[in-house]
């Protein structure tokens, strides 16, 4: 399945076996989006949270 | 007393954000034929004042969120309502400040480096001057090798600290001053998933930096770990409670000394070098953690 970048307009794959929670960035701009709910023709995303000063290990 | 009653427990892998991590261990959940549910701590509030607790999340919990914060909170309510999260609040509480890692470790016999906390910016300029430079200057909470510093000499030193007096959270003027260790050019990260460690790796640091953290470009190699060293690991997950953690050492020239210890274990380094299959290792003791 394909989407748009809200930024900057490019397609973005997204592929099959994708899950709620999962992100993907553009592959032109690099900005990041979270999937919030996909299906089989349909997939919704918003942008991914910004990292966080206590983020990782 | 927990929830736990079933033989077969289900599990709940709570998350903020989906890394390579979380999908590898939401498969392998799967695989083991463990009924796994991922709940998104973002978009999962809790009620603590509730009588009831939370149906979507199951008796059996992993936390696993890549904020320290969300996930120290989210293990302390689901704790009090009596569900068995790994790993534990108090363990992550411990491994997520450095000043408390550092103080059980050295408690407990654990060779770690020398370090000082001082709680002013003279008195941390008087230790830095006293240990001699370069020395080490770290957050006492922090992730990825952030705003950790190796100060190379007076100069640097209180530039530092100039600009830790003028940030606005109260931790950065608490100063974790530690000794620079002089060790080749990595460190050694060892997951430990109960009472066993499952994989070692050498971290070597880019040639940019002097951190090795994965994150920041650090390239994993695979080692085998001497007695001495798998003795130190075991030893230092037991003392914060484990139970599935990475625990960071160095070489220093008078042995192993043992400066960090991860709650939220980031793996997907040691397992591209690893033999085992270090997400399967860590839901087989999650599974077998039930009857526990």
């Amino acid at each position: 399945m394909k989407i748009n970048c809200q930024e900057c307009g490019a397609e973005m794959d997204i592929p099959a076996d994708s899950i709620p929670g999962e992100i993907i960035s553009c592959p032109d701009c690099g900005v990041e989006y979270e999937i919030v709910s996909i299906s089989a023709d349909k997939v919704e995303v918003k942008p991914a949270e910004e990292v966080g000063e206590d983020w990782g290990e | 007393m927990g929830r736990i009653t079933s033989e077969l427990a289900k599990l709940s892998i709570v998350f903020d954000r989906l890394r390579w991590e979380e999908k590898e261990l939401f498969e392998r959940a799967k695989e083991e034929g463990l009924e796994v549910n991922l709940v998104d701590a973002k978009s999962m509030p809790l009620d603590l004042t509730s009588s009831s607790v939370p149906s979507s999340i199951a008796d059996l919990v992993l936390q696993r969120t890549i904020s320290h914060y969300r996930g120290l909170y989210y293990a302390a309510i689901l704790e009090r309502w009596g569900y068995r999260v790994i790993n534990s609040y108090k363990s992550s509480h411990l491994c997520g400040n450095k000043l408390l890692t550092t103080l059980l470790l050295s408690q407990n016999g654990i060779p770690t480096p020398h370090t000082f906390i001082a709680f002013s910016r003279d008195s941390a300029l008087q230790i830095m001057d006293k240990m001699g430079y370069p020395v080490v200057i770290k957050p006492i909470t922090g992730s990825w090798g952030r705003m950790i510093a190796k100060v190379r000499d007076r100069d640097e030193a209180e530039a530092l600290l100039e600009t830790r007096e003028m940030l606005p959270d109260p931790q950065q003027q608490i100063y974790y001053v530690q000794e620079y260790i002089n060790r080749p050019p990595r460190d050694i990260r060892s997951v430990v998933v109960g009472d066993r460690v499952v994989a070692t790796i050498y971290r070597y640091q880019p040639d940019d930096d002097w951190k090795t953290n994965i994150a920041r470009g650090g390239k994993a190699e695979l080692l085998k770990p001497d007695s001495e060293l798998e003795e130190l690991m075991l030893k230092a997950a037991k003392v914060v409670g484990g139970e599935i953690l990475g625990i960071d050492a160095m070489e220093s020239s008078n042995g192993y000394v043992l400066h960090e210890i991860n709650n939220n274990v980031e793996f997907k380094g040691a397992s591209s070098v690893s033999e085992k299959n270090i997400a399967s290792e860590i839901i087989k003791y999650v599974k077998g953690s039930v009857s526990k």
